[in-house]
């Protein structure tokens, strides 16, 4: 009613929203049960979303790795420094643009569905009618899609990465023409294993974890119409990309 | 099953009992006073013009709402103020069937039946198989195990509900609408069904029908629900004989009388058609 309260609610709502997303990540975890059944779904829905998401990441990562490679060429050339390229990749890669692109593409491509897919399934009283079964739904529903997202965007951003560097291959050996012996030695002992490697995997973790609570969360409060669905679907882009982003920027500088 | 233990030791207390029941969506009261109570064994209806309330009761005995006073008892056990975690227990007990069925969409009408077996028995896959089917040829469906919801009509899926609501012989049942859209011969179908499995297994059945033809034809007791209160209670023969004005306009379809026809938003005088 008065100014100051919606001037509150502005601040307050955002917390509130992000407390109760927490509270849901704990109800999540306290329904692991690591049973036969459970582990099962958990793989069923790791294929449904990831394994679904790794053709548009492979193709993804080729042509980054090609596009990469040019632009580091490019670059490097000035200094006579071409054959630099494969460490340059690598580190770009492995570090930043993996799990960043990937991540990016992961929420598009599965965390969109997930969203779309549970508020579905609220609008049409289906996981009411769970409750009433006294099934849990956020055991049931929520938490083998999380668990999907957090295996699976490691996985796929290693792929991607993978693809990237033969996109890179092709690029600078098949259409440049460089030695693949250098590139190949400069890429092995540039490029660390445990820091640049690991280190993306990890965020990539993290990554993961944001996606699909952020899906599983907004499908589940999404307001049980077409349009509400449909908001929940877009926040869902919308909030993990930028989330993405700025859990980089501080990973990055405390990690590195 | 572990609330098993709730029945009473008196067999005269109600399975539900509700008392002084106020529930409101905003500033609208729904429900404004409601008493009722169901005896072990017996199929209740709720009858009453759409948008009364009826849905609203269900979901108020099944704990899925809380009043906003009064309460509501389940043999003894105050629902309208458990915790999560103790209605999610408690449920076991309780089946529903709800107003639009809510088939799970993406399993096979065997896995739709199977669901609440998987979840709470130990059952080998043989009996689980046979439990689910005989429940399906019950409704009359047998050889539509493999179909997906979306492959069948509006009264083959509330068909498939009904036999997944009813799969683990559950202590109370509650159905809302549960022979809405069906035909005559799937209509005595489940209507048969419904009184023999209560009757069999001693259940206690919560019925919502807006059909007085049915109604006097399954249910033991009736209760009539019009501008958030009971208007008339009785066995459904009582009740069609009964010359209160709300509870004859709605036995016998009047278009006048003091139940408004139009839903009238919320602070138009509801005497308005008097
Ligand atoms: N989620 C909701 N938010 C706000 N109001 C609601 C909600 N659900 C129901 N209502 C209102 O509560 C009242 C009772 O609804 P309810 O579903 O219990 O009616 P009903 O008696 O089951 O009707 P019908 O016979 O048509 O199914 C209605 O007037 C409806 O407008
Ligand atoms: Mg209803």
């Amino acid at each position: 009613m008065a100014l100051p309260a919606t001037r509150l609610d502005r601040l307050t709502g955002p917390i509130t929203e992000a407390g109760r997303c927490l509270q849901f990540l704990f109800r999540m975890l306290a329904g692991i049960r690591l049973s036969g059944p459970q582990i099962l779904t958990v793989l069923q829905q790791t294929y449904l979303i990831g394994a679904r998401s790794l053709v548009i990441i492979m193709i993804c990562g080729f042509f980054v790795g090609m596009v990469l490679s040019l632009q580091a060429i490019n670059a490097l050339e000035q200094f006579g420094a071409s054959d630099q390229v494969s460490l340059l990749v690598g580190k770009s890669l492995f570090r930043e643009l993996g799990p960043v692109l990937t991540a990016l593409l992961f929420a598009g491509r599965a965390g969109t569905s997930v969203t779309a897919e549970i508020g579905l399934m609220k609008a049409t009283n289906q996981l009411e009618a769970m409750e009433l079964m006294a099934i849990d739904p956020v055991q049931r529903i929520a938490l083998p899609r999380f668990a999907a997202g957090v295996i699976s965007v490691p996985l796929l951003t290693a792929m991607f990465s993978a693809m990237a560097i033969l996109g890179s291959v092709v690029f600078a050996i098949g259409v440049i023409g460089l030695d693949a012996g250098i590139f190949w030695s400069k890429l092995q002992t540039g490029v660390y294993f445990e820091k640049d490697f690991l280190g993306g995997i990890w965020k990539s973790v993290v990554f993961g974890g944001t996606i699909s609570l952020i899906a599983v969360y907004f499908g589940y409060s999404a307001r049980p119409t077409g349009a509400g669905v449909g908001t929940a679907t877009t926040n869902t882009v919308v909030l993990s990309s930028v989330l993405i982003l700025i859990f980089d920027f501080i990973m990055t500088s405390f990690l590195t | 099953m572990a609330t098993r233990d709730g029945t009473s030791p008196n067999p005269d207390t109600p399975v539900v009992r509700i008392r002084d029941l106020v529930f409101r969506r905003g500033d609208r009261t729904i429900l404004d006073g409601v008493n009722i109570d169901i005896p072990k064994g017996g199929i209740v209806a709720f009858m009453g013009p759409s948008g009364v309330g009826k849905t609203t009761i269900l979901r108020l005995i099944s704990g899925q709402l809380r009043p906003d006073s009064g309460t509501v008892e389940i043999n003894g056990h105050l629902i309208s103020s458990m915790s999560d975690r103790e209605l999610h227990h408690f449920r076991r007990n309780i089946g529903v069937l709800l107003q639009d069925g809510a088939l799970f969409t993406d399993l096979t009408v065997f896995e739709n039946i199977a669901t609440p077996v998987r979840e709470h028995t130990d059952l080998p896959e043989a009996l689980v198989r046979r439990l689910v089917m005989s429940k399906l040829n019950a409704v009359g469906l047998g050889g539509i195990e493999y179909r997906m919801p979306h492959e069948l009509s509006g009264g083959m899926a509330r068909r498939v509900a009904f036999a997944r609501a009813v799969v683990l012989d559950p202590d109370i049942m509650l159905y809302d609408e549960p022979m809405t859209g069906l035909d005559p011969i799937a209509v005595s179908t489940i209507r048969t069904l419904m009184r023999e499995t209560n009757d069999a297994l001693g259940q206690t059945s919560v019925v919502v029908s807006h059909n007085v033809t049915q109604v006097r034809q399954f249910a033991d007791y009736c209760y009539i629900i019009a501008s958030g209160r009971i208007a008339g209670e009785g066995n459904p023969e009582e009740l069609a004989a009964s010359i209160e004005p709300r509870v004859d306009q709605f036995m016998n379809g009047k278009v006048e009388g003091p139940i408004p026809f139009h839903y009238e938003p919320p602070g138009a005088p509801w005497g308005l058609l008097d």
